[in-house]
């Protein structure tokens, strides 16, 4: 494969093709931030909090970095006044559903974006997709898989997996940007499971941890 | 019928089958589309043949059941040939009649012809019928001249001559440049180039190639592509035929959704017709070229209408849009190049080849080439599909082929391009239609949808009820469009009730501007469109739904209230006996009063009021009156007899 030179930032690199510009920009210590992106799974380019600039015949277009593929003599710029707006925007959008997660507390502060932008629809769940992919791509027992389409899209575990494979696994739980898969299935596993002596009518969170592990 | 081994044989058969037709012979031709068997066209056909068996003339009279015709809104549709009279809302009952006086009398039957509604003329040939006479139908057209189900019909009309020109006398290269200089562009919406498109894919590397057909048509309204699919597959399958050809792909897929059972039906009886000749399969009239097509019905998400997923569909993977690039024509089906093109676009590629690529060209805009077929619906007469020029003014396919507003109303704005397409206002009627145009005046193109709007439409709530409609629609992958519809349809439905606030406006457009910049596909990238062309051309009724919690167009439930007004009240008792909910009070004689409290302003009483009293009136933004004194409810006829 051959190499392909660009600029991010008025720094010249070079990747090899086939590469993203994420994989670029971060290659040249330039920082771009992302929520649905992990290093080990298929981009993905589902939050869009990773969109730069790039230049293409004399006007400048937003991508998402994490999908984008490089291309010669690309100009990419990961920071301008309409990018931070989007980005701000997209956390605006965000901070509604999961207004309790420090991921988006963090990346919010940076970009100066309103918890209260707009009405607050909280699930905790912002379908980043990573524990749906990390599963499938990465341990493949498809055990949690996104159900519905649309504003109705939701993650749910699929019972007959779940109650074989995720006890000893969890490996999910580390990747999720907003604790929601963690709190779902502990939730669901203390209804499920109840340890012996706890009466069935009176799970709580407490219930699970001092279970089997 | 028996295999062909050769363009010859293929002229051969064909001249067989025009021997046996006499072109004068009497026929009687009845829409077989969906909208006309909704309306009982199987019904009029069935009368039709027991009618002929009963006079034993099955073998004098020929009986055909076509594709459809396009004016829908005045279905069964029924046309005697050689002299296409056209009968309208055709019943089994008057089938007796029409053979008795048309098709073995030559005598035309007045009361089933069209009637003009303003001049109250009537029109005996089907073409000379304004809907049909201001169209140019050159794609659609021979819907009405062949039954979809024979391929004879469609070797009569001159069918698979394209696909011989384009495996005998040109190379792939040259099929490429021929549609390259047609200047033909995508009817799904996008516009692109076809044949660039198709260079794009024989350039690619990967074997094999495919090329496909999205037949996903979702736009809630349109239904041109089903109408193709199921009135002419011929021209669609002949159209993938010499595509495949110029690309180098030996298989194709028709992605067809499974709302359209006739079209799948059709379809499937077209392929095994065109097998059964040799003009699918390998080694195709002898030409070298092998190719196969299979059917794949897709679910009904509206989303899968867009390139990435059909294809992800195809698959049998979640119907999600992938990011672009790269682009199907790179890495498409399985991976591999993959050529995707719209019903219509497909259907547009015989005439090309017949005809050739400078005649296809003079047709229409610099930058719009060839003839659109339109679904024409809403608030219009003419209910219908309709194929024009590009370049026709808007206000032509409204007045001249729609025929206007029903009763009596003005024009409000056409809505083009399907859910996420945006509305033209009446100042901007005569922009002439083009891809580039409509997106230019914050509309677009699209599928081709147009859906005509008037004075009683709050466009507010049109643009409430496309979001809401896109809500559900998103694939709900990426956050710009999933999240900001979510925000968009909430804040669009509470300034619908009444409970806008300041800012509002200010959020929708940085929601809109996200969507449009971010989105992953053109679903979310368009979806802001109803709103934003509404903000664009009718801000004004938004700011009366936020700051005067009125709604101009008097339709918003929560915004307006129902009023009798006394003076025009003559106490007829209709509406007080129609109220579903009681409210209202009065007696014969005794002005009627709306009691407030209990009135849902389900506009009942607003419908059943004689135009004659037009007493009923709805008011926004201003108080309701009080009710008048007990004493002066008497209406004044009976008020004179009093004293």
């Amino acid at each position: 494969m051959s190499d392909v030179p660009l600029r991010i930032d008025g720094q010249d690199v070079t990747v090899p093709e086939g590469a993203t510009v994420l994989e670029a920009a971060r290659s040249a210590g330039v920082e771009i931030p992302t929520l649905c992106h992990h290093d080990r799974l298929a981009p993905y380019g589902g939050c869009r909090v990773c969109v730069v600039e790039t230049e293409f015949r004399g006007a400048w277009r937003l991508v998402a970095a994490c999908v984008h593929p490089v291309e010669p003599g690309m100009i990419v710029r990961t920071r301008s006044e309409k990018i931070d707006r989007i980005r701000r925007s997209v956390l605006e959008l965000l901070l509604a559903r999961a207004p309790e997660s420090a991921k988006l507390q963090d990346l919010a502060r940076r970009y100066g974006a309103r918890r209260d932008r707009f009405a607050p629809d909280a699930s905790f769940c912002i379908h980043c997709g990573l524990c749906v992919r990390y599963c499938a791509e990465i341990k493949g027992k498809f055990a949690v898989g996104f159900v519905d389409r649309g504003i109705h899209k939701e993650i749910a575990f699929v019972p007959e997996i779940a109650a074989r494979e995720c006890r000893d696994c969890k490996e999910c739980f580390e990747l999720c940007p907003t604790s929601y898969l963690q709190a779902a299935f502990v939730l669901a596993e203390s209804f499920a499971f109840p340890p012996p002596g706890e009466r069935s009518g009176a799970p709580g969170p407490a219930a699970s941890s001092g279970e089997t592990r | 019928m028996a295999r062909l081994h050769s363009r010859e044989e293929l002229e051969q058969l064909r001249r067989e089958i025009l021997a046996r037709r006499d072109p004068g012979q009497r026929c009687i031709a009845t829409c077989a589309g969906t909208g006309c068997l909704a309306g009982g066209a199987a019904d009029v056909v069935e009368a039709f043949r027991r009618e002929l068996a009963a006079r034993g003339l099955t073998d004098k009279i020929a009986l055909r059941g076509t594709g459809c015709h396009g004016f829908c809104e005045k279905g069964p549709i029924v046309v005697v040939d050689p002299e296409e009279i056209g009968y309208l809302q055709v019943t089994p009952a008057d089938v007796p009649e029409i053979v008795e006086r048309t098709v073995l009398g030559g005598e035309v039957i007045d009361r089933l012809l069209y009637v003009d509604p303003q001049t109250g003329g009537k029109t005996v040939r089907e073409p000379d019928i304004p809907f049909y006479k201001h169209q140019q139908r050159l794609v659609f057209g021979a819907n009405r001249k062949l039954d979809p189900r024979r391929i004879e019909d469609y070797l009569a009309l001159g069918g698979y001559r394209a696909l011989v020109t384009a495996l005998f006398e040109r190379t792939p290269e040259q099929v490429i440049d021929e549609v390259k200089a047609s200047k033909l562009r995508g009817r799904g919406g996008a516009g692109f180039p076809t044949g660039v498109k198709w260079e794009l894919t024989r350039r690619a590397a990967g074997e094999p190639k495919y090329v496909v057909v999205n037949c996903d048509e979702g736009d809630p309204g349109a239904y041109m592509d089903r109408s193709l699919m199921e009135g002419n597959p011929h021209a669609v399958l002949e159209g993938l035929l010499i595509g495949a050809y110029a690309i180098g792909a030996h298989e194709g897929y028709f992605y067809v959704r499974q709302e359209y059972p006739l079209a799948v039906e059709n379809l499937g009886i077209a392929l095994r017709q065109a097998e059964e000749l040799g003009l699918l399969g390998k080694n195709i009239l002898g030409s070298g070229f092998d190719f196969t097509a299979r059917v794949h019905r897709g679910a009904g998400a509206f989303v899968c209408g867009e390139e990435t997923a059909l294809l992800l569909s195809l698959e049998g993977r979640p119907g999600e849009p992938r990011p672009r690039p790269p682009y199907p024509a790179i890495q498409g089906l399985w991976g591999k190049p993959t050529n995707i093109n719209n019903v219509e676009t497909w259907a547009n590629i015989p005439r090309i080849l017949n005809d050739g690529a400078a005649k296809f060209a003079a047709i229409g805009t610099a930058e719009s080439k060839g003839t659109k077929i339109f679904s024409l619906v809403g608030k219009i007469c003419n209910t219908g599909l309709v194929e024009v020029p590009m370049g026709i003014p808007l206000r032509d396919v409204v007045y001249k082929i729609g025929g206007g507003i029903p009763g009596g109303k003005k024009f409000k704005a056409m809505q083009t391009g399907g859910p996420s397409g945006g509305c033209i206002p009446e100042a901007r009627l005569d922009l002439p239609v083009g891809f580039d145009e409509l997106t230019r005046a914050g509309s677009m193109m699209g599928s081709g949808g147009m859906i005509v709007m008037d004075e009683d439409t709050c466009m507010v709530d049109v643009a409430r009820y496309f979001v809401e409609f896109l809500t559900e629609e998103s694939c709900g992958k990426c956050v710009p469009c999933r999240e900001g519809l979510r925000q968009m349809h909430r804040i669009l439905t509470r300034i619908t009730r009444g409970e806008g606030r300041e800012g509002d406006l200010e959020a929708l457009e940085q929601i809109a501007e996200t969507a449009v910049e971010a989105s992953l596909c053109a679903l979310g990238k368009t979806a802001p469109n109803p709103f934003l062309s509404t903000l664009r051309y009718f801000r004004d009724e938004y700011e009366a739904h936020i700051r005067e919690k009125r709604c101009p167009a008097l339709s918003c439930k929560a915004l307006i209230r129902t009023w009798i007004d006394p003076e025009k009240c003559r106490a007829c008792m209709l509406c007080l006996k129609k109220c579903p909910t009681g409210a209202i009070d009065g007696g014969k004689q005794r002005i009627h009063v709306i009691d407030q409290a209990k009135c849902t302003n389900c506009g009942t009483c607003f419908e059943v009021c004689p135009t004659k009293f037009g007493a009923v009136r709805k008011l926004s933004g201003v108080p309701v009156p009080p009710p008048i004194p007990e004493e002066r409810r008497t209406v004044a006829r009976a008020r004179k007899q009093d004293e």
